[in-house]
């Protein structure tokens, strides 16, 4: 199965990432050149196998959920420390709604 | 003796012993890197006046009486683990000014223990790649080179390949390192250093820039395989702050690599007889059957049938994580941000990551994408979940007949910065004998066991059971005794 432009472009765009027209078809190559190498999985017999969705099967060691509680808080500065742009205690981002 | 030449348990014992103090061994490290850095660009970020200052604490820790197990030795960190007020890049231009205010779990265990920082380690931007050539802040060279061609530079290997090399060439005593498909272990096997990636859930991944979360696993690099027992007892434990931070005991690490090995089964993998594979790659492994057995071992056959899926399994699963957790990165809350005048908010989004993101990780994201869109999730995405399943069950049948598998490290030694580049897959290769301990989840150390015809480095890897990393230094250890790696890369401190 092998990926065409509009599949390419429709990706860029789920992926958030620009792609210049002129990009479309080194990319097309690359990502069906690995997706084609991908393939070979499609022939392994899986029928039955649960898939490990994890670093370790499950259970092993159980995974814990911790106490829904605040642990940290209040640093508005530090958080806001790396944005780009700020507005008061807020992230700041072009103009959304009109 | 050099300074710089000290591995870190001899190092400790003469901090110990008064034979050195901890602020003149950092300035011996901080002066090779003045000297070789330029050359080798191993450091993105020097904190030379932040190190002295740790190591002044260090010594007056020392002379109170009140020393840490790694009490003023001079370390390298990854710059993919964040450090509090001192930028952390993942090598990528998307966080090229970013600052953390907080500190990675892994990096504070090390300073809890009394370490000193020389500075952030380049890598492959957000850990993706196998030469350290996909750093925004260019590639990182190899100590050695060959032979018979010496003016060709090599690659470190990657992604942990600033780490490599800076340990390799004396400017750190040891480095921490991230794997999530051999990103410790090929770079190990490259620069002719030990390095070992743990255990699934050994190290706590919280404040480590995330590449693909099932996989990634921090781990020490050092020159000797004690050396890394010693780091990697430091850098583990229980952490609440990752919710797949495994809450078992860490164990003396460096006792156990003096077990040795008689009477443990060794398991030789059949599958990792590749078709092709350098002839002197297959003599290695045998040197290292051999070598074992005359310790006492025993080598018994045995076969992980689904190996040669891994690397295809691993390009799924490992893009597909990848292209979630780089989502964050929207030049909103960090790092860059790329606007034109008329931008919208996805405008702001779509430009932020084209002008941030290199090609590898553009790469990535994609594939990473597309195998999460709706209608081809269960085709690739759940596929490969379950292909990943039935190598994991492969050695859960190999430990029935063995304690500990060796294999060799890598399918060659290192190659030219300009070869290789132009294909990702044949780059992706490189990680055909290390990736299946990250799917399967098991401890994995590269030990320098050999010189290639061209005098470079290689390596031999040792596999072992989940969280039983005493073994895997056993073994370790015996090869390293045996092999008596004591060739020098051209390019060090005190060359």
């Amino acid at each position: 199965m092998s990926l065409d432009s509009a599949t390419i472009r429709r990706i860029a765009s789920l992926a958030r990432i620009r792609l210049e027209e002129a990009d479309v078809g080194r990319m097309q190559n690359e990502l069906n050149g690995i997706l084609g190498w991908i393939e070979q999985l499609q022939a392994v017999n899986t029928d039955g196998v649960e898939p490990m969705a994890g670093g370790a099967p499950r259970g092993e060691p159980a995974m814990r959920q911790r106490p829904d509680a605040v642990t940290d808080g209040g640093q508005p500065d530090q958080v806001l420390a790396n944005a780009p742009d700020r507005a008061h205690d807020y992230f700041a981002v072009p103009k959304v709604v009109e | 003796m050099h300074p710089t030449d000290f591995t870190l348990r001899g190092a400790l014992d003469a901090l110990n012993e008064g034979i050195i103090s901890s602020v003149e061994l950092t300035q011996a490290h901080l002066d090779a890197i003045g000297k070789l850095n330029p050359r080798l660009n191993a450091y993105i970020t020097v904190t030379g006046e932040q190190a002295l200052a740790q190591a002044k604490a260090s010594d007056n820790r020392r002379a109170d009486g009140g020393a840490g197990p790694l009490e003023g030795v001079p370390l390298a960190i990854k710059d993919l683990f964040c450090t509090a007020g001192t930028r952390t890049t993942a090598g990528s231009k998307i966080l090229g000014n970013f600052v953390p205010p907080y500190e990675s779990t892994v990096s504070g265990n090390l300073l809890r223990d009394g370490a000193v920082f020389l500075g952030k380690a380049n890598l492959d931007e957000f850990a993706m790649g196998s030469s350290n050539g996909t750093s925004a802040f260019g590639p990182v060279e190899n100590p050695w080179s060959r032979r018979n061609d010496p003016d060709t530079r090599l690659v470190p290997g990657g992604s942990s390949g600033g780490s490599a090399a800076a340990v390799a060439a004396r400017l750190a005593l040891g480095a921490t390192a991230t794997d999530t498909g051999g990103s410790i272990r090929q770079p190990a096997a490259f620069c002719g250093i030990a390095g070992i990636k743990p255990t699934y859930g050994r190290c706590s991944r919280f404040g480590v820039v995330a590449f693909a979360s099932s996989l990634d696993q921090a781990g020490p690099v050092a020159r000797t395989v004690e050396d890394c027992a010693i780091l990697l007892k430091s850098m583990s434990g229980f952490d609440p702050k990752d919710s797949t931070s495994a809450d078992v005991p860490v164990p003396d690490f460096a006792a156990a690599c003096a077990r040795g090995v008689k009477g443990l089964r060794i398991g030789i993998p059949k599958e990792y007889r590749l078709d092709g594979m350098p002839a002197e790659i297959g003599a290695l492994w045998q040197q290292g059957m051999d070598w074992l057995r005359a310790q006492g071992a025993e080598l018994v056959d045995i076969s992980l049938p689904h190996t040669k899926h891994a690397l295809p399994t691993y390009y799924v699963v490992a893009p597909a994580e990848a292209s979630s957790n780089l989502a964050r990165y929207d030049g909103v809350r960090y790092g860059l941000r790329q606007t034109a005048a008329d931008s919208d908010l996805r405008d702001l989004y779509e430009r932020t990551r084209a002008a941030g993101f290199g090609d590898e990780v553009k790469r990535r994201i994609m594939i990473g994408t597309y195998v999460l869109s709706a209608g081809y999730y269960d085709a690739y995405y759940l596929k490969a979940q379950k292909v990943r399943a039935l190598i994991r069950r492969d050695f859960d049948e190999a430990w029935q007949k063995c304690d500990a598998i060796l294999t060799p490290a890598t399918p060659s030694a290192a190659f030219g910065m300009d070869e290789k580049q132009d294909d990702p897959v044949a780059m992706y290769l490189n990680d055909v004998f290390t990736v299946t301990a990250n799917l399967a989840g098991l401890p994995g150390l590269a030990v320098p066991a050999g010189l290639s015809a061209e005098g470079l480095p290689l390596g031999l890897q040792v596999l072992g059971r989940a969280f039983d990393e005493e073994t895997v230094f056993a073994v370790g250890t015996a090869l390293e005794h045996a092999a008596n790696f004591t060739a020098l890369p051209g390019l060090r401190a005190s060359a």
